[in-house]
This record gives C-alpha cells, structure tokens and sequence, in this order.
C-alpha cells in the first residue's frame, strides 16, 4: 500500500538536538576540569584512582550484558568518575576498582539499568566502602615530597591490611571537629583546592565552573544546587549567630564534599524529582541534613547520606509535588478534592 | 516595544521554525488536476450525505453532499467536471473513507454557477451562521470543526470577545501568514460578519511576533470604525492552541474540559476568518485555500491555491517533485501533522501544509530508557507530568492516566516528544491510550 521509500512515524515529526547521551557526555567533559585539578593538586595517584574505579564501574556493566558497549550512553563513565572523585588520594586501587563494581551492580543495575535506580549509584559505592574499609577511606596522606610520587596504599594487594604512613594530614572538616586545636581553614584554600581531601572535594570553584557549564547547556537542574547551598547556608549561619555551631556558614560551604555533592551527585536527574517545586523540597531536605550531620553527627561530613536518604524520598516527594494542570484551581483545592472521594 | 515582555503562555517549545523556506512567497494557483476526489468526511462530526451519482455533470461550488445531523459539514465540488462514483479512497487519517470521485473536465472554465446570496448587513444575525453553514465552512487551521456550530455558543455563556488566530505556530508553515498578507481586508470583512453574527463588538487578532509584515498589515487596514486590535505574541510553540492564545491574549485559563466560551471568548482562524468574507463578497464556498508545500524534500516549496481533493502526487509534480533525500510526507505542521502512506490521498480542507521532510530533518533515533530529567514537564503547556504519564502507558494503566494524570487534558501537541532527550514517543503513547480509552468506553 504505501509508497516505497516514504516514512511513516506518528507526530512530532521533528525532534529537538538534545539527547541522552549527549547529556551524559557533557557531564563527562564538565569533570575533566576537576580531574586536571586533582592530578595537579595529588599527583598521579589522583588518576589511578579515577581509573580504577571507572574500570570497575565499566567492566561491571559490560558483565551484566544490560548494554553492547558500556561507553555508549556515558552513564556508567559517570558514575565511575564520580565514585573516584569522593575517594582520598591514596585509596587501594583495588576497593576503588570494587566501589565502583559495587556501586554500578547493586546501586544501577539489579533495578534495571539505566533510568531505574532509586540511589545515587556513585554515593552507593561510596557507602559501601565506607562500610567496608572505613580506616582506607579516612586516610588522607601527607602531600608526597615528589608529585609523580604515588600516594597512601594505591598499590597495596587486596585483602592485605593496607600500611598507613606515618603521616597524615586532615582535612578542613576534620580538624574543625575532631581536631586537639580547632584551626578554620583560610576560604581562599577552600575555594582554589590547595587542602587535604578527596579528589574531587577540594576545588570549588572547579566544581561551580562545571556546574556552570551544565546548567546554561540545560543539562543540569539548577533549582537543586542553589537549594542546597542555600539552605546550608541560612541554616548552618542560624546555627553559628546562635553559638549552636563552631563552623562559619561560608566555611560550611565550601568545605568537604557539599560543592561535589550538591552539583554532580544530587543533580543526577533519575534520582531527583521531576518538578522544580520537588527539586526545591529535595535540595532543601538535603542541605538541613547536612547541617544536622556536620554539627551533631558522628562524622565529620554529612553530604553523602544526606543525599542517599533523600534519594529515598523522591518518589514520594514527586508524588507531593504534581504540577496544578491548566485550567484547574490550586493544587490544594484538587487534593482536598481527591482525599474526600 | 523593546523592553515590554511580549504575551505568551507558560512553558511550552521552541522548534527550529524553517519559516524562510517559503514565507516570502507569493501564493500562486495550482493547475487543476485531472481528478479529485472529496471524501465525505472532511471535518470533525458526522459524514456528509452524498447527494450526486455516478455519471453526473456537475459545476465547480455545486453542493455535492449535505451535512447529516448537527456537527457535520457540507462538501462542495472544488473543480467542474462529471462523477466517477463514489468509492473508498486513502484518506489522510490512515483509513480508507467514502469519496466523491470526479474526473475535471479540462475544457471547463472552472466559473462557479451563480448563486444567490444575502447581502450580509441586511440579514438577521441567526442567519449569517446559516449562510456559512451553508458555505461548508470549517476551522481551517487543523481541526476542522465546522464554523456555524461555534457561532451558536449555549445561552448562558455569552461571548464576549472574537480572538483571531494568526499565530500559526507550527514550524514550516507560512499559509496564515500570506492570508494576512495578500488578503487582508478579506479577514477584516470576515470579522466584521462574525462579530455581527455573535452581536458583539470587540476583535483581537493574534499574531506570533516572527510576522512582523503581517502584524503591520493588519494593524494598518483595520477599518475605521472596527475595534480591532493587533497583538504580538511571543514566539513559542504551541502559540496558536486555543487555549494557549486564550491566556495570551485575555490572561484567562479556560477550565479544564470546559469550551473557550466559558470565558466568553471565540477563537477563529484567519483563513477560515477570510472564507466568511468570500460567501458574501462572491458567493464562493469553501472549495480551495492557501497551503504551504515545504521541507527539504521538495523541489520547489511555495505557497500554493489548491483545490481540495487534489491529489498528494499530482501537488508534488506540480511543486518540481521530490528529492533523492525525501524521507517523509506530512500533511499539517510537523509538530502535530500526520505522515501520509500513499501519494493517492488527497488534500482537505484542513491541510494547511504539505511537508516533505529529508533524512537529515526528520532523523530517526534510538529510544533510550527515561532518565526522568522532568523536561518534559517544563514543557508541557497544560502543566501535566508526561513522564508519569509515559510511565503509565508503558505498561498499559490506561485507566489510571485518565483518572489520575488527567490524560483527557493532553491535547497531543508534541511538546513533550519534541524535547525528551532519550527519544520516548510520549505523544504518540498518550494517543495510543485515548484510543484505546474510546474503544473501552464503546464497549
């Protein structure tokens, strides 16, 4: 009956440019800022880790046969960068390459793959070997005399109690909360980078550049970012004017892994809510959070549970937060309907 | 102008317009084919009755079938010639529809007959809607609903304001735009009718702000002693949705699953505006219009004067024929249009565009799975959640899109397909659930 040669498709017959993959690309491109500044800053360790755990992430995938080729929609690149990214220097390449093979099987794929995970599957790795390997994971070596030199354990062999040098240096958070002395470190080391931490948690202004780039190419939701820092600041500001809390709101900002967190792991668009009112509801959840974990909490950074438990929450969040559709009275006057009937 | 934000509505896309192919184009007569062939059902509602047989001779604007019941529409015969029957035939819905058949006679004049009409100033105002009515007059800018059903709105909700539609917002398409053009005080006569008709006084034409000649035509040929007015609008598909340019326009939200004249508004199509002018000033009824044949794939794009029925291969011979690369013809704007299977289907009344797109306009891509990145649901006009919906289709909870997602309000405008990175066919889903929702409901 039809004509050879012509196509029948249902309408919208064109298409805008954007598309998945490029979206997970671009987060890829909008890292490597990051990763430049890690390897500058910790040598190259910094990329062995990133390595690592990148490879396991990939090779994870490829083994469950959920994709042809583990590259070919970027997700998994992700994932596996920024799993290395929350990692210290000196991390066993071996739990980098088993976070990453963790995160990526029981964080992405026994959901379904691609789209239909609940947890961040990077900060699922990352809990794991918190889990796991709680010493390594706390271990920020002492800045090598030599940058080519390897830091920490990166080659220790899995399953051998790692050897911790001697010499440790703590990060900002860490030697606010737990040190002998309380030291605030300078802001213009925070935001440059030059301070012990993990990979991708020293630079700020690195992570807003990238965040920058994705929110002005639309592929990041900025609603989530600017609420959590928000939030984190006008709640952790109350909480110092009041002498509830010995950490500065600015410092509170820029330290540990909230900037990492708030612009590349809370803004992964299968794990946050669909509309900007839940975006809000989310970002702001995960900032009080924060601030509840850094100034009461066991640990001195709060940023990955934060998130993972809101991660819990956004199907619930989504449903809270459908939008008014056109032509109906506010949203309240229809649920007030809907819970008579 | 300048600092001023132009009206518009909230979300919605914006779709690379492709206007330049053929804005600039002046509108030129297509030579009438050897045939054409008018389906009985051309608009929304009941088929037209058949009033010709086999072997007839009949003149161009002869009635050649009659509206059955209250929302039907006559069919009128759009060239001179003789009835070759009446048969089923491709329809540009998919479906094969009973049609009028009639072999053009290539020695006629192609002159209508002489017909008799009132003039429209000395005619009680019930009986303008009886002339176009009579005129076969339907909505030309996509839906085709017949015109005289809208001038008689319920008694309770009185109309206050006429907005024209001369936005056309579809990408591609430019035939509203040489309507306001080229025949300006035919829109300007139309509106007078019709605002005589409903028995108000007060008009608005809609105009997206990419026609910047048009908006100045218009505004320069109101006629004195109309309240007319001009409004630019912001470019932004879908513009030209009823309910879209209502909120433009009036600021109004008509309320869900309620018609435009419960805010008191009538919105009409330009060119279907400009037909209401030609039943009085020459007593021609809807037998020909404007269409745009434009894409990539088209060896000539243009803006052409087509009789209905007109067969699609017969307009793309006379257009230069078809690319090596032509991929794809759609009948209407790509967003909303309908891709055709066969060259045998003719043009309607409601075609206001023929597009042949290329490979490289219409690529066909890999479906990936939602990453629920919610864009989608900024760029829904009527602030539904897509993805929720899609979600639902997937697995074929058809009744619970309806009750809970509010389905009924999708008007399957494409805007969420258009920007779903990962390819998902929302639209097409949420088309696939209304119909199988009708047929449940027929059950």
């Amino acid at each position: 009956m039809s004509d050879p040669g012509i196509r029948l498709t249902a309408s919208p017959h064109v298409r805008s440019a954007e598309s998945t993959i490029r979206i997970m690309w671009s987060v890829v491109i909008s890292l490597v800022p990051v990763i430049a500044a890690s390897t500058y800053f910790f040598g190259p360790s910094a990329l062995l880790v990133l390595l690592a755990s990148v490879a396991g992430c990939l090779i994870t995938e490829r083994l469950f046969g959920a994709v042809k080729s583990s590259l070919a929609d970027g997700s998994a690149m992700i994932t596996g960068l920024l799993l290395g990214l929350t990692l210290p220097p000196g991390f066993p390449l071996w739990m980098a390459f088993l976070g990453g093979a963790f995160g990526m099987a029981f964080g992405k794929l026994i959901f379904g793959g691609l789209g239909q995970n609940i947890f961040n599957p990077a900060l699922l790795g990352r809990a794991f070997l918190q889990a796991a390997f709680p010493v390594a994971i706390t271990t920020w070596p002492a800045k090598p005399e030599n940058w080519w030199t390897l830091q920490g354990d990166n080659l220790a062999w899995p399953f051998m109690s790692p050897v911790v040098d001697g010499v440790t240096g703590a990060t900002p958070l860490g030697n606010l909360k737990f040190g002998d002395e309380p030291v605030i470190t300078p802001i213009s080391d925070l935001l440059f980078g030059t301070t012990a931490g993990s990979l991708g948690e020293t630079s700020a202004v690195l992570l807003l550049i990238g965040g920058l780039y994705l929110a002005i190419r639309g592929h990041l939701n900025w609603h989530i970012p600017v609420s959590i820092l928000l939030s984190v600041y006008l709640l952790s500001g109350l909480f110092y004017a009041i002498g509830i809390s010995q950490f500065p709101p600015l410092f509170m900002l820029l330290s540990g892994g909230l900037m990492l967190g708030a612009i590349y792991m809370a803004t992964d668009m299968v794990t946050s809510p669909v509309t900007n009112a839940g975006c809000w509801v989310f970002g702001v959840g995960i900032g009080a959070l924060v601030v509840i974990i850094r100034i009461w909490g066991g640990l001195p950074e709060g940023v990955m549970y934060a998130i993972l438990l809101m991660n819990a929450l956004v199907p619930f969040i989504n449903r809270a937060t459908q939008p008014r559709k056109f032509g109906s009275a506010r949203r309240k006057a229809a649920a007030a309907r809907k819970g008579g009937s | 102008m300048g600092a001023r934000e132009l009206l518009t509505f909230r979300h919605g896309v914006h779709p690379p317009e492709n206007k330049h192919l053929t804005e600039g184009i002046a509108s030129r007569r297509l030579p009438f084919p050897g045939e054409v062939i008018l389906p009985l059902s051309q608009h929304i509602g009941a088929p037209a009755k058949a009033l010709v047989k086999a072997g007839e001779r009949i003149e161009r604007g002869d009635v050649i079938a009659e509206a059955e019941g209250m929302i039907s529409s006559r069919v009128h015969a759009t060239a001179s010639g003789t009835v070759k029957g009446i048969e089923h035939w491709p329809h540009p819905s998919g479906s094969m529809q009973p049609s009028i058949r009639i072999e053009v006679d290539p020695h006629s004049t192609q002159m209508q007959r002489p017909r008799l009409v009132p003039h429209w100033n000395e005619v009680p105002a019930e009986q303008l809607s009886e002339e176009i009515s009579k005129a076969g007059i339907v909505g030309l800018g996509g839906a085709a609903f017949p015109m005289h059903v809208k001038l008689r709105p319920p008694k309770d909700q009185p109309i206050e304001v006429l907005i024209v539609n001369g936005c056309e917002c579809e990408p591609y398409l430019t035939s509203d735009h040489r309507t306001m053009l080229e025949h300006p005080d035919d829109v300007h006569m139309g509106i007078r009718i019709v605002l005589r008709a409903l028995g108000i006084t007060r008009a608005v034409i809609g105009i997206e702000a990419n026609k910047p000649d048009a908006i100045e035509v218009m505004r320069k040929t109101v006629p004195g002693d109309l309240d007319v007015s001009v409004q630019t609008l912001k470019v932004k598909y879908p513009q030209g949705a009823e309910k879209m340019l209502i909120k433009a326009v009036t600021g109004r939200e008509v309320p869900s699953g309620k018609l435009p004249a419960s805010v008191g508004v009538l919105v009409q199509n330009v060119a279907t505006t400009a037909n209401v002018a030609r039943i009085f000033e020459t007593g021609q009824p809807l037998i020909e219009r404007i269409m745009t044949v434009s894409g990539r794939g088209i060896r000539q794009p243009g803006n052409w004067v087509i009789p209905f029925g007109t067969r699609l291969r017969d307009v793309i011979d006379a257009c230069g024929g078809l690319t090596e690369d032509a991929a794809e013809i759609v009948f209407g704007g790509p967003m909303m249009g309908q891709s055709q299977a066969t060259l045998d289907v003719p043009v309607l009344k409601a075609t206001g565009g023929i597009l042949v797109l290329s490979k490289d306009e219409c690529k066909q891509q890999d479906i990936l799975p939602c990453i629920r990145c919610g864009k989608c649901v900024e760029a829904c006009p009527v602030f539904l959640n897509p993805q929720l919906l899609g979600s639902l289709a997937r697995v074929e909870r058809f009744e619970e899109m309806a009750q809970e997602a509010d389905l009924g309000d999708c008007m399957l405008c494409g805007c969420c397909s258009f920007v779903c990175p990962s390819n998902i066919p929302l639209s097409q889903m949420f088309a696939m659930a209304k119909f199988q929702l009708n047929r449940l409901a027929r059950l």
